[in-house]
């Protein structure tokens, strides 16, 4: 992987952007190992990194240069690193309004899909949209669906959603375009628990059938 | 405890401070004073450390009473301020000056007549209680000390540095009716993804602030909007307090404190530091224009 390429996000903050998620991943681990002053906050998107920096202790020009010295932990050794790790969780019951809308394109049927999503391993890649709401990447070839054409303007606390390449579990009651699979009980955000965030980057998830034995 | 007690709330008010940076691999972001420069400015009036709650109240509009003897200032829009004493008494006072409150007085801060933010600070802080780390109140995840509301006891807290050692700032300068305010930006990341003609259509025309602007962002019109080079859907990346996100209908979105951790539209320039703070002042439909530093 060639280093990645940076552009200027305002005067405190640059942005590294990637061909593939893996590269970002790949790209974070190893900025995880180095070193860089004034580097205060990294956040992660589906092909980029947000660099933000402290103006008084560094600048744009030798963060870039630092940046381009960086690298990268092979997604493969950081995988292998994270089957150290046990996953966390998620008991689903799939029984979400969507499951229709999903099997059809896709020529699954319902059983099946629930194999699929209980099937794999999930990686938090980033979180966003709302406090707790971490983009979940599969090991399994992705599906790739669109969003609804209209969104819901409710959609509730715990459903289990598909969209693109990710998975996601609505942290709390709110609009979303996702098509919904399923829900859980298992609170994705509590200030009762730190960190708050169940699943912060990086988190390794499994779902599982509710009930299940 | 000293305390202040929150007698009448107007238009909304909040406490906040420096906000809470770094939970954005969470998904909250970190909030804070939308116009930072006078919520530092109201601190350093009383003599407090930067990180000190202040209240941010919008049009000014809250009337706060003491238990104790409380030094204040208010800062921001300005707004007309009088001290109503125990009494009944009511002494003259003005923003962007130290406020001596005496037990019992009644601080009865008006209606802004320009700007959108008042912030008041008190010597020592308001000491609600925070969440992870910050008393801000983020409008978007719904989190922190709650907005205010009448009866609401703000105890004050030790955030103190000095005495207060000015007695009075200038306040900002009126502008004109219709004077537009410029904002300067920095353009990029996603530039590229626009028509070169961006440049023209931001800096050649007013743009207007539309009603359904918050703490999340400040939402703009104008005649001729911004033209995409690039169709594809942006995947999801982090954002930067001040950029200018440009959904589909093609008029930047300027986000201030409360913006979402990533968004999936393209941003084609970011404010710089002290238009974010001129940016928190606008109110639905002032007029603005842009210049593009570099």
């Amino acid at each position: 992987m060639t280093g990645p390429e940076v552009r200027s996000a305002g005067g405190t903050a640059l942005l590294a952007t990637f061909g593939s998620l893996a590269d970002v991943v790949a790209f974070r681990a190893g900025l995880a190992q180095a070193t860089l002053p004034g580097l205060t906050e990294v956040v992660s998107g589906a092909r980029t990194l947000l660099l933000r920096f402290d103006p008084t202790t560094t600048d744009a020009g030798r963060l870039r240069s630092e940046l381009a010295q960086v690298s990268p932990v092979s997604p493969v050794s950081a995988t292998r690193e994270a089957h150290d790790t046990e996953p966390l969780v998620i008991p689903v019951t799939y029984d979400g309004e969507d499951l229709d809308t999903v099997t059809e394109p896709t020529g699954m049927r319902r059983d099946e899909l629930v194999a699929w999503h209980t099937g794999q391993l999930w990686t938090s890649a980033f979180c966003g949209f709302a406090p707790g709401f971490s983009y979940l990447t599969g090991s399994d070839r992705p599906l790739d669906l669109p969003r609804r054409s209209t969104a819901r303007t409710a959609v509730p606390s715990g459903a289990v959603a598909l969209a693109g390449e990710f998975s996601a579990v609505y942290p709390r009651t709110s609009p979303g375009g996702w098509q919904l699979i399923g829900r859980t009980e298992v609170p994705m955000w509590s200030l009762e628990r730190t960190p708050p965030a169940l699943a912060p980057a990086g988190t390794l998830v499994r779902f599982v059938v509710a009930g299940a034995a | 405890m000293t305390a202040l007690t929150v007698v009448q709330v107007g238009y909304g008010a909040t406490t906040q401070d420096l906000g809470r940076p770094g939970f954005s691999d969470m998904g909250l972001g970190a909030a804070g004073a939308a116009d930072r420069g006078s919520a530092a400015l109201a601190n350093r009036l009383v003599g407090n450390r930067p990180d000190a709650a202040v209240l941010e109240a919008l049009l000014g509009s809250v009337t706060l009473r003491a238990d104790a003897y409380v030094v204040a200032a208010t800062t921001g829009a300005a707004c007309p301020v009088e001290v109503e004493r125990a009494d009944g008494s009511v002494r003259g006072a003005a923003s962007h000056e130290v406020l001596l409150l005496a037990p019992g007085d009644t601080l009865r801060i008006g209606t802004a007549t320009v700007g959108l933010r008042t912030y008041v600070a008190v010597l020592g802080g308001f000491a609600v209680d925070p969440v992870l780390g910050s008393r801000s109140w983020d409008s978007l995840a719904r989190l922190g000390p709650p907005p205010l509301s009448a009866g609401d006891v703000l105890p004050v807290g030790d955030a103190r540095v000095s005495w207060p050692i000015v007695d009075a700032v200038p306040q900002p300068e009126p502008r004109w009716p219709d004077e537009s305010v410029v904002l300067d930006v920095v353009p990029g990341p996603r530039d590229d993804w626009f028509t070169p003609e961006w440049r023209t259509t931001l800096t050649g025309q007013d743009f207007s602030v539309s009603a359904d602007s918050d703490r999340v962002g400040v939402r703009t019109t104008a005649e001729t909007p911004l033209a995409r080079s690039v169709a594809r859907e942006l995947p999801s990346e982090g954002v930067e307090t001040g950029s200018l996100q440009v959904p589909p209908e093609g008029f930047p979105v300027l986000f201030l404190a409360d913006h979402p951790v990533t968004g999936g539209y393209p941003v084609v320039a970011v404010l710089t530091p002290s238009s974010i703070d001129l940016a928190a002042q606008l109110r639905p439909g002032d007029p603005l224009r842009f210049r593009i530093l570099g």
